[in-house]
């Protein structure tokens, strides 16, 4: 990652097609503008494409997992629906605040998202300023592992009802299903430690990919949460 | 996607190590973890031979003595003889090892790493480490599976597909469901995790790193087999992943997902689970199975066409029609799981459709089959050890597919469902064409990863035994599986409607040992060549993809930190005005009368 140079306000200018001699070059021209997802140059533009491949197994994970539900659910008669603990509604507005912050840090991390409003190339703000996008980070793990926390506490207030694994199919899935998506948060707050290290100096083209590529990652994972959160509902 | 961006050139290169452990054990470098796999592969092919060696000569002469087995097995095989046990334990370590650490491995792991890179130009894969994990997490895997041969109660006896309740239930079920099937679920997750992480590799390095010029209708169908592969193992290794979940909470947490109510098992009665299907796992499972056999043949259909366009020295009949093809196989692949599963009871409707959408498999893998034929046909063929092989892995592949037709009629899978039929021809498409899937490959490419050519009169020694052993082991088994002899039996000579066939059993395990014992002269072919081989030409096939651009073995970042520029597509083969009779993908020089 430190071959990337800084992104070249000219690139932008010059429009999409302004560095054509990157094309055929030496290899170390770069590409365009870094703040735009479609130009990016190839080290980074790869962790783009990555994180949306990687979503692919995720999804036939928890597929697999909820058409097992479904089925299991189904088949047999000795499932008896659940009463969950209301303490995951508090877990669902963490987790969602949490997308709502990283999405503020990913924004103030991204320099070509103001210069749309700036009316002047020189009003570019290339390197936004650290503290701002480092705060939201800081508030986006703090509130991830708060849901963590969460998750921790209604699984100890079901074992305090005495709702174990092995109760029912019903609570079988439901700790399977919560502690799969736990664990895949988990590895989210890990990788977005490591970003936030990583910008806590000086917001780089790789710190900025970091944010987003970690940012699409976090969203997903909160989708994936509220889809459990409609299963557990829609088939209790 | 704009071109300019599609083409950039700057590529993820990491500098070229120095010291043995970086440079040789955990290795950054794809062609280093690509042969890091091939041996793998190789050590398991081998073990997995022997296994079915012993299998072979126990269900011939059930009481003869085994030299050495008493020894290694002093409880599975007491004085050298197996019990009935320790003969379905080796089946499912022959199985697994061979599915999972051979025919998935070797052909995409092994291959697929080492030249995918090289053929779109690229200086490594996208993402280095994970490619080093990912090969790192498959060996922890092999070593936990292998582990299982010496835990108390032995390796498991659920086969590879480990149906529950058998696989669910514990030691209860006999030696070996204990810690050694504990043991298989967890071999078989590092290796569903590892398997991801490789697929996303192969995924992104095909997306974004291609070199300038290199189009995706320019690519090598090598590259299209690899690329598709790698979204089917995408899509399906982590459905098995969360099978497995379930399968060892059953074991170890007490869940009932797949155990039903009321079990008797050796007299006892399981009081404690009820209300699971073992059915859901035969879903779950063969939802991954299914696409995980064309896992291990596409790659082989890749090079299978690679190289038959090069030696028969002409492009690939139909190059859209074989992307397509690809396409299509992989597609459908995800459709037909139930037709594993016509034996389960399910409704005769769902059976219709399974069956239906299982011999449309049948349309693209004509297409494949009918544009090799057309490759060759008035091709100036030259059958190097590597050609032979290619044509016998279409061979292997029509003869394999064509009792594909047969199994997928549900009345008639339900007679041959537990015999022999099954059992050949799993082993012609699956297992032995896939293999010679990875024979042409490893005779194709060594002199690029060595530098050095393997012996063709040795190569051609094998392929001939190879070729016969393989046809005279599987042909007799389908005509067992017609006449009713039965799989998974540890011996046939207990039963008097079986032994009219015990002659027919004889001579498939005289078969076997020849055809084992003709490996071990590709094995001395393979290391003499290494070292003593004869010295390669950068190409000594006169072929046209972008790895015979470069020295052999290719330097630590391939090209030398210049990537190649890529004019045409990979088969342009009987060239009329070209000097050679073909043209490189690097050759400037422009076609007249072919627009590209």
């Amino acid at each position: 990652m430190a071959t990337i140079s800084p992104p070249r306000r000219a690139a932008k200018l010059k429009g999409p097609e302004g560095d054509d001699g990157g094309r055929f070059g030496d290899g170390r021209s770069g590409g365009g503008g870094d703040g735009d997802a479609f130009r990016l140059p190839l080290p980074l533009r790869r962790y783009h494409t990555g994180i949306w491949f990687a979503l692919v197994p995720i999804v036939m994970l928890f597929m697999a997992l909820s058409s097992a539900y479904v089925v299991r659910q189904g088949l047999s008669d000795d499932w008896r629906s659940m009463a969950w603990p209301h303490l995951l509604w508090w877990n669902s507005a963490v987790l969602l605040a949490s997308s709502a912050t990283l999405e503020v840090a990913r924004r103030k991390s991204q320099p070509w998202g103001m210069a749309r409003h700036s009316q002047s190339g020189a009003k570019l703000q290339l390197f936004p300023v650290a503290p701002a996008v480092k705060k939201w980070l800081m508030t986006t793990l703090a509130l991830g592992l708060l849901f963590l926390a969460g998750q921790l506490l209604a699984w100890k207030q079901l074992v305090a009802q005495g709702v174990y694994l092995a109760t029912n199919p019903s609570s079988s899935f439901f700790y399977v299903l919560t502690a799969t998506h736990a664990v895949h948060l988990l590895g989210g707050v890990v990788a977005l430690a490591w970003v936030t290290a990583k910008c806590w100096k000086r917001l780089e083209p790789s710190g900025r990919t970091g944010v987003t590529v970690a940012g699409i990652y976090w969203h997903f994972m909160d989708a994936v949460w509220i889809y459990l959160l409609l299963l557990l509902v829609l088939w209790p | 996607m704009p071109e300019a961006a599609r083409t950039q050139v700057e590529h993820p290169a990491h500098a070229a190590p120095a010291g043995f452990i970086r440079k040789y054990i955990f290795s950054l470098d794809h062609k280093v973890i690509g042969t890091q796999y091939f041996f793998l592969a190789l050590f398991s092919v081998f073990v997995g031979i022997i296994l079915s060696v012993l299998m072979r000569f126990h269900l011939v002469w059930p009481q003869a003595a085994i030299p050495g087995l008493g020894a290694l097995a002093p409880t599975g095989a007491a004085g050298g003889v197996m019990t009935p046990e320790f003969y379905l334990s080796l089946m499912t370590i022959h199985g697994t090892i061979m599915v999972f650490f051979v025919l998935t491995t070797a052909p995409q792991g092994g291959f697929g790493n080492y030249f995918l890179p090289i053929q779109i130009g690229a200086a490594d894969m996208a993402f280095p480490v994970l490619n080093m994990l990912s090969f790192w997490i498959t060996f922890v895997g092999l070593i936990v599976l292998l582990a299982a041969f010496v835990v108390s109660g032995g390796a498991p006896l659920s086969g590879w597909t480990a149906y529950p309740p058998l696989s669910a239930i514990g030691q209860i079920a006999g030696p070996g469901q204990g810690t050694g099937q504990t043991l298989w679920i967890l071999s078989i997750a590092l290796f569903t995790v590892a398997s991801v992480l490789g697929a996303l590799n192969f995924i992104v390095t095909t997306i974004d790193l291609r070199a300038p010029g290199m189009s995706m209708m320019r690519l090598p169908l090598t590259v299209w087999a690899w690329f598709i592969t790698a979204i089917l193992g995408l899509l399906a290794f982590s459905v098995l992943l969360a099978a497995g979940i379930l399968l060892l909470l059953d074991r170890m947490a007490g869940t009932s997902f797949f155990i039903p109510a009321g079990l008797v098992v050796n007299d006892q009665m399981l009081l404690n689970h009820q209300g699971g299907s073992p059915l859901l796992w035969q879903h779950l499972f063969w939802f991954f199975g299914h696409p995980e056999v064309y896992i291990a043949i596409l790659p082989g259909m890749g090079a299978v066409s690679q190289i038959l366009s090069t030696f028969a020295r002409k492009p690939i009949f139909g190059y859209r029609a074989m992307v397509y093809a690809l396409m299509g196989i992989g597609f459908l692949g995800f459709m037909v799981w139930g037709h594993h599963m016509f034996m389960s009871g399910m409704s005769p409707y769902s059976a219709l459709v399974f069956s239906v959408m299982t011999m449309a498999i049948g349309v693209p893998s004509a297409i494949k089959t009918f544009n090799w034929i057309g490759t060759l046909w008035g091709g100036n063929i030259q059958f190097t050890t590597a050609m032979l092989f290619a044509i016998g892995f279409v061979s292997l592949f029509v003869t394999g597919g064509l009792s594909g037709l047969f199994l997928a009629q549900p009345s008639v899978d339900i007679y041959f469902h537990d015999t022999y039929f099954v059992v050949g021809h799993f082993h012609m498409i699956m297992g032995v064409a896939a293999i010679f899937g990875i024979f042409a490959a490893t005779y194709f490419w060594f002199p690029k990863m060595y530098g050095r050519m393997m012996n063709e009169g040795w190569g051609k020694l094998h392929f001939w035994i190879t070729f016969v052993g393989v046809y005279a082991i599987f042909t007799p088994m389908h005509l067992l599986g017609v006449v009713g002899s039965p799989r998974r039996y540890s011996q046939f000579t207990e039963y008097d409607f079986l032994k009219p066939l015990a002659g027919v059993h004889e001579f498939i395990t005289i078969a076997a040992f020849i055809t084992a014992t003709a490996q071990v002269v590709f094995l001395f072919n393979l290391f003499y060549s290494i070292w003593k081989g004869r010295k390669a030409e950068i190409n000594p096939w006169h072929c046209t993809t972008l790895e015979w651009t470069v020295p052999s073995p290719p330097p630590h970042d391939n090209f030398g930190g210049r990537p190649p520029t890529v004019y045409h597509g990979a088969y342009e083969y009987s060239v009329p005005d070209a000097k050679a009779d073909y043209l490189m993908q690097t050759d400037a020089a422009r076609l007249p009368a072919l627009k590209h």
